[in-house]
């Protein structure tokens, strides 16, 4: 039999909410996949789209983007700002080719770790529906490091420049 | 007494960085003045087998500017990396892919077939380029697409980055200053992998407008009404791309009253300029309703394509999936 495909999720949460979510979805011993692996930002609104792109660009097969419920930050508006980024990242990866499934926000308080472990579970069924995302792994996307065979001759102080006349 | 030498060379590239050469006006002749110039397609004829011929490490500087398309320009960057001491990057293109990177967003057979059957061409009998053609005398070839453009730096180690669409004439004068400098022994080359030829700071750290707290409910575009001349353009919901983008140019677009389009790609401190620049833009939508910020975000048709319009290659994302998986 074949082997299910385990995807892999980078998950950000934020101190004051979600990560609690999570952490109280852990004391009430509630199960959910462990596909998913939690980063914590102290906001959700420190969200840095790099982030996001590294986490495909190294191999994930989804992120999910969790923090307070609107109204709830405890930095007064910074989840709106992360909305914000959220809603004009899909629609720059959908350009890119990545489903928009396989970014998705979440707004969990840190009482909700019911909803927390039911909402994981429901995305990684979902991305496991639709396949690695397989970014990193295209043989022509491989790069010549920045000074990878840069040779000795080059770059010595000036007087060694070969070819210089004295 | 042989003087050090010089070339300079376009892969996928539009020229405009030889024009911005030229235009450092009188200071071309400091260029002929203290250097050789052995092989420059665009201003005196000479053949690849004469650069083949040249003893390795013979050239001293060589200006590479364009992105990688295809296997002439793969070839040609092997060439002179072998050929050449110092090899620059030179100009958008050649640094992150530039606007040919642009093509990265498509696969080459979407890409052949938008250029060789659209309405606008002229082409009954769909009739298209084969990368090899027999003829009496023998085989013909044409140099074959790759599925994503590079940027210089993913088929060789490049020694120094200048950035720009083009580069700003003056700071490609101060760059040939200093190359002069160093040749005579008076100055120091910057630490290698550096970015030559531009600031690190934002591009608003030289706009002349003044800045106050962004908020925007609708992007408009410079063509929908008359912004106001001394405030800044992304205050006025015009997309400009300054905040993310490294300074040098002098925000030449901005004082201009045109948006900065992100020429000069990251600075330093950024791994991926279009991240930076999203965060950016986003952090400026002043709604809290998820379905308005949609509708602002309507403003912005071709995200991927404002945020990248010079750096897709040399993104973290480097290609959309429909042009890295396309094995055409």
């Amino acid at each position: 039999m074949a082997q299910q495909f385990e995807p892999v999720i980078i998950g950000f949460t934020c101190n004051w909410c979600s990560y609690r979510a999570a952490d109280s979805a852990g004391s009430g011993r509630l199960k959910y996949p462990p596909n998913i692996r939690l980063i914590r930002l102290m906001c959700s609104g420190r969200i840095d789209t790099t982030f996001v792109l590294q986490a495909f660009a190294n191999g994930a097969d989804a992120v999910l983007i969790s923090g307070c419920h609107p109204g709830d930050c405890h930095y007064v508006e910074q989840n709106y700002k992360a909305q914000s980024r959220f809603l004009l990242m899909r629609r720059m990866l959908a350009q890119m080719g990545i489903e928009p499934q396989r970014l998705q926000l979440l707004w969990a308080s840190a009482a909700e770790g019911t909803i927390f472990a039911a909402e994981v579970t429901r995305m990684v069924e979902e991305i496991r529906k639709l396949g690695p995302l397989n970014w990193g792994s295209d043989e022509r996307r491989k790069t010549a490091s920045r000074d990878e065979g840069l040779s000795s001759s080059v770059l010595r102080p000036s007087s060694s420049l070969q070819g210089v006349a004295a | 007494m042989s003087k050090p030498k010089f070339a300079m060379y376009w892969a996928a590239a539009c020229g405009g960085c030889e024009i911005a050469v030229l235009n450092t006006n009188e200071k071309i002749l400091d260029v002929d003045a203290n250097f050789d110039v052995v092989f420059w397609p665009v201003a005196m004829d000479a053949k690849y087998k004469d650069v083949e011929a040249m003893a390795d490490k013979s050239i001293l500087l060589t200006l590479f500017n364009g992105a990688i398309r295809n296997d002439e320009n793969e070839h040609i960057a092997h060439l002179l990396r072998k050929k050449s001491q110092i090899l620059v990057a030179f100009g958008a293109c050649a640094t992150q892919g530039g606007i040919p990177g642009l093509a990265n967003l498509s696969n080459t057979q979407s890409m052949v077939d938008t250029a060789f059957s659209t309405i606008s061409t002229d082409n009954p009998d769909d009739i298209r380029p084969q990368t090899e053609y027999k003829m009496p005398e023998g085989k013909v070839t044409i140099p074959t697409l790759y599925p994503a453009v590079k940027s210089l730096n993913q088929v060789v180690p490049v020694d120094y980055y200048m950035p720009g669409c083009p580069p700003e004439s003056h700071q490609i004068a101060a760059v040939i200053d200093l190359v002069v400098q160093v040749v005579q022994g008076k100055a120091q080359l910057p630490p290698a992998g550096a970015v030559i030829g531009a600031g690190n700071s934002s591009v608003c750290e030289e706009c002349t407008r003044t800045r106050g707290e962004k908020q925007i409910k609708k992007f408009a575009r410079i063509q929908d009404f008359k912004p106001d001349p001394a405030v800044c353009l992304l205050e006025q919901g015009i997309l400009c791309c300054g905040s993310a983008t490294r300074s040098g140019c002098g925000a030449v677009c901005p004082k201009a009253a045109v948006p900065c389009v992100g020429c000069y790609g990251a600075t330093d401190d950024s791994p991926d300029h279009g991240a930076r620049l999203l965060n950016a833009v986003a952090s400026v939508i002043d709604s809290r309703d998820p379905a308005e910020v949609e509708k602002i975000l309507d403003g912005i048709p071709d995200p991927a394509g404002m945020l990248y319009r010079f750096g897709m290659p040399g993104s973290l994302l480097r290609a959309s999936k429909s042009a890295w998986q396309y094995k055409g």
